[in-house]
């Protein structure tokens, strides 16, 4: 009787994570890409002679826009028809931590890879004559754009294939779905962000070609401090998923690794978003001011600095969680 | 076995902690990116007063930061003291 609910537990865990996982997983790409197509009628309209060059530069950025809701597809799929071999309660838990994680890591970086597209495509109609730097510097930024969800798509499937057979069910299954929930929302502020500063260099660049060595560079510091946030969300998961709980009957101790994953799940939000916003600032003006460079750059860092402090308290607050209460 | 008053109010109070950290993370963290976004428009237009405007930047970010540590301290409350 107890292996039958425990089959049923974990049939519905993976068709509903499969449901989250592809439905939250569509959001992102399916905006990028239409953003990316907006601007792109736009340059047609302002430069109809190269609407072919726009054409083609539409349709590479929206297929890096659109890799992200192919891993939360991948997850899905996996989830609807793999072998889930011996059932237990444990599984249901870390499938549903699984499509959680997959469906809300894709949703930053679907959105903000259509970003860069979408600019370059506006900065094609503008500047033909720099075609192959704008694609490069597109692919480039949107290709930073995906790490937020490659993290989650990481997460995602160590929690489908892990053995957690051996541990024990109630402390443990909070973890699985908090790491999960971790990694998976705090990608959403990193990969919008990154997006954010992406976008604004391509239209630098369309703008000033000659300083794409410059605009490339500020990218992608303010790329990789946007990134931040998401790197606290997946080393929370990575602890959460690692770490062996021992056994206990009581319900704060599962409520309390649940809670650090929210924690900084929803705290990598803001600052990813933030330091994107200060990225985008940066670099469009680098674009605009070369002399000022230096001075760009270091106020940049601090303001980030200063935006990314929020996500620190919620990392404290969640290995307090974790690892003293 | 049996779950008392007592466990489920603790337990309640770890997942408030955890929710009132995280949501209260948003706020700042996006507004003290606007800021410094701002600040860099204002030294790419004008140069010459980086120092003044690193300057406005810093003390706006920290005013903005005030909800940030709000969420901390009521974080930190639910977790030891109740």
């Amino acid at each position: 009787m107890m292996e039958f609910d425990a089959q049923a537990w974990v049939g519905a865990a993976a068709v509903v994570g499969a449901g989250i996982a592809i439905g939250f997983g569509a959001i992102g790409a399916a905006i990028g890409e239409g953003y990316t197509a907006a601007l792109a009628n736009l340059a047609v309209s302002r430069n109809p002679k190269i609407s072919g060059d726009i054409f083609k530069n539409m349709l590479v950025g929206q297929a890096v826009a659109e890799s992200s809701s192919i891993f939360a597809l991948v997850v899905a799929i996996l989830l609807l028809f793999m072998d889930m071999g011996n059932a237990t309660m444990l599984k249901a838990a870390a499938l549903l931590g699984a499509g959680l994680c997959m469906g809300f890591g894709a949703i930053g970086s679907g959105i903000g890879s259509g970003f860069p597209a979408a600019q370059a495509c506006l900065g094609l109609s503008r500047q033909p004559a720099a075609s192959a730097r704008l694609t490069t510097n597109m692919l480039i930024g949107s290709a930073v754009c995906q790490t937020p969800a490659i993290f989650s798509l990481v997460v995602a499937f160590i929690l489908l294939f892990m053995d957690f057979s051996a541990e024990p069910f109630n402390p443990t299954w909070a973890a699985l779905i908090g790491a999960g929930l971790s990694t998976g929302l705090a990608a959403i502020g990193s990969g919008y962000g990154g997006g954010m500063a992406a976008g604004s260099s391509c239209e630098g660049v369309a703008r000033q070609p000659e300083t794409i060595g410059n605009v490339t560079t500020i990218m992608l510091v303010g790329q990789a401090v946007a990134q931040t946030p998401a790197i606290f969300g997946l080393l929370v998961s990575f602890i959460l998923i690692f770490k062996v709980f021992p056994e206990t009957a009581q319900i704060q101790t599962a409520m309390a690794l649940l809670s650090a994953g929210l924690c900084t799940g929803f705290g990598g939000i803001g600052p990813g978003l933030g330091n994107g916003m200060a990225a985008e600032g940066a670099v469009r003006w680098v674009a605009r001011n070369l002399p000022s460079a230096a001075d760009l750059m270091r106020i940049m860092l601090v303001g980030q600095a200063v935006s990314q402090s929020t996500a620190i308290y919620a990392l404290v607050v969640s290995l307090v969680l974790i690892f003293v209460v | 076995m049996a779950i008392e008053g007592a466990d489920i109010v603790k337990a309640a109070a770890f997942l408030g902690a955890g929710i009132s950290m995280g949501l209260g993370a948003i706020g700042p963290g996006v507004g003290e990116g606007i800021t410094a976004a701002k600040a860099c428009e204002a030294i790419g237009k004008n140069p010459a007063e980086a120092g003044l405007l690193t300057r406005t930047m810093l003390v706006g970010q920290a005013v903005a930061e005030s909800t940030g540590i709000y969420s901390l301290v009521i974080a930190l409350l639910l977790l030891f003291v109740v």
